[in-house]
């Protein structure tokens, strides 16, 4: 048998479930209206379809795979175009632009904005679509410009601020929190996550943590004796950070599982 | 019984592919996806659930929330699409019931336009059958979504109006009677972003909190989680990471408010699945290590 005869096989034998599933689920439908339930049981079978074609993927690649990743890129283009254009011209440029368009629209009309300078970004908006005629698409580098100039200004100094200053400035913390004496903190000793013992714990972790990550980076001094030992912790510290974020990532691809399944077994076969 | 059982199946086919890995023979990875797969399956079907209490970093914003007086300005950001919903959508929706059960004032908006629509989902679900008393534009309003991801902050952080001539059904600001008294997002109370891309948490922070000096709140998908906890607790308030993080949010507030026990709290719910699947994930790795120093002895000795 080849491999397109397999193909053809296949793809008869997904269409005749995805039908089967469908009839099955109309048939099950909650509501009184039958277009509803016929709506529904399309859905469903269809989300269901989407779904486990995409798990295919981790079988092999394969036509089923191709399909609905072609169709969620396709979709999502065009819903952030749909709602860019409903949410920026006709929520905020409209608006300001027109009173007949506004009430076209259904959009309250503002009187007193400042009509003129909307035109700025429609007139930068549109030399952007020039990129799209070859003889007139270096217009398109204006905007362009303005764009990663204004972002580049703007995230300059955010990020300086709350990701540069701000951030040097939590590094700051007391090493011994709430600090009473030895007899003090022997007595009051407990692992609990808001305790004084935590808290310093924590504290010194972090401390440690920045200096030896700092002394990791920093390559005018040879990594050697005790500057080497703290290189060495430095490395260490990166490594559980790393370790750490992929165990985040796992937790999150579990979810998505999770998810995924959940719906399978609840939405599609009602066993949950 | 279903941990029994699942412990019987998932322990028994660990064993097997410790055999097959100390024989020395490769195990296929799509045996490892199988076994992920029917691992998670399991816990969904017997429905195992594992206790949580709520960590000092998700214990600061429930007791921020829990300790506004009544009637605060608390923004919700919906920064999030379809494949983050199943980690976040837990968190917002917990944030919706906390925030109302506390008569507070509630802004929802969304930096990602995939966000107004799973926020729709939200007010259907939870906002509207659990709480019929809350008044559109009194008690909530949604503003929706805006292009221009942390160039919508720059704005609104001084003039709301500019930026949302209108709210996301088309009324103007100045006919919804919870915007009286609010001119930007200085006059707000908290500020919560749930969110997992860019823009989402870290650009609520950058733009909006740290300029604005309003405390920010966050729940971000797993994968970005790390990167936000530099940021607490001066930066941000508090931080839900993950799955784990809304399970957290969701115990505390059972915990508190137990009349929401019975809505059926699903990060909740996912812990079990999610526990099962990391107990497997840690098996694989520990059987891989062995195979690995087994064979290595075996190449020393040879």
């Amino acid at each position: 048998m080849t491999s397109k005869t397999a193909m053809r096989i296949l793809t008869a034998i997904v269409a005749l479930i995805f039908l089967i599933s469908w009839i099955m689920k109309s048939g099950s439908g909650m509501s009184d209206s039958a277009f509803t339930n016929v709506r529904d049981g399309f859905l469903v079978t269809f989300a269901v379809f989407l779904t486990l074609s995409i798990f295919s993927f981790l079988y092999r690649d394969n036509p089923f795979y191709k399909f609905a990743e072609s169709l969620y890129v396709g979709i999502s283009a065009g819903y952030w175009m749909c709602y860019g254009f409903w949410s920026t011209v006709v929520g905020n440029f409209v608006p300001r632009a027109s009173r007949s368009l506004s009430e076209f629209f259904h959009v309250p009309y503002q009187e007193h904005a400042d009509h003129i300078l909307i035109y700025i970004p429609i007139i930068f908006g549109l030399i952007l679509l020039t990129r799209l005629l070859p003889k007139i698409g270096w217009l398109s580098r204006w905007s362009l410009a303005f764009i990663i100039g204004a972002t580049a200004g703007l995230n300059l100094t955010r990020y300086l601020r709350s990701d540069f200053i701000s951030q040097v400035s939590n590094s700051f913390i007391p090493l011994f929190v709430d600090w009473k004496g030895v007899g003090d903190f022997v007595n009051h000793i407990s692992l609990a996550a808001d305790g004084q013992f935590i808290a310093i714990l924590s504290n010194w972790v972090i401390f440690v943590g920045v200096m030896c990550g700092l002394v990791y980076f920093f390559f005018s001094k040879e990594h050697k004796g005790a500057f080497g030992v703290a290189s060495r912790v430095g490395i260490w510290i990166l490594m559980v950070t790393f370790g750490a974020s992929f165990g985040y990532t796992v937790m999150g691809r579990i979810s998505l599982l999770v998810g995924r399944i959940t719906f399978l077994f609840g939405d599609w076969l009602n066993i949950l | 019984m279903g941990l029994i059982i699942s412990a019987v199946v998932i322990g028994g086919g660990l064993l097997w592919i410790l055999y097959l890995s100390i024989k020395g023979q490769d195990v296929d990875r799509r045996i490892v996806y199988l076994f992920v797969g029917a691992t998670v399956a399991l816990a969904i079907i017997f429905r195992l659930e594992f206790g949580e209490v709520a960590t000092p970093i998700v214990k600061s914003v429930f007791d921020k929330i829990e300790n506004l007086p009544a009637g605060s300005k608390i923004v919700l950001s919906y920064d999030f699409d379809p494949a983050m919903a199943p980690e976040v959508n837990p968190m917002a929706n917990a944030f919706i019931r906390h925030i109302l059960e506390k008569k507070h004032r509630l802004f929802f908006m969304s930096l990602w336009a995939t966000g107004q629509s799973l926020l729709s989902v939200s007010l259907n679900d939870v906002l509207k059958p659990e709480f019929p008393d809350a008044k559109y534009g009194v008690d909530y309003c949604n503003l929706g979504y805006k292009a221009g991801n942390e160039g919508v902050l720059n704005v609104v952080i001084t003039n709301f109006r500019k930026m949302f001539p209108s709210d996301a059904n088309g009324n103007s600001l100045d006919s919804l009677p919870m915007f009286k008294d609010v001119e930007s997002l200085k006059d707000m109370d908290l500020l919560i972003s749930v969110g997992g891309g860019k823009p989402g948490v870290k650009e609520w922070v950058l733009f909006a909190g740290d300029p604005g000096k309003i405390a920010t709140a966050g729940g971000s998908a797993a994968v970005s989680t790390p990167l936000l906890y530099p940021y607490w607790p001066r930066q941000l308030i508090g931080l839900l990471g993950g799955t784990k993080g809304a399970a957290e949010y969701e115990a505390e507030l059972i915990k508190t408010h137990p009349r929401f026990k019975d809505k059926g709290m699903p990060a909740l719910r996912m812990m079990g699945p999610q526990t099962m699947a990391h107990v497997v994930i840690i098996a694989f790795i520990v059987i891989g290590n062995v195979a690995y120093f087994r064979s290595r002895r075996k190449g020393k000795q040879s």
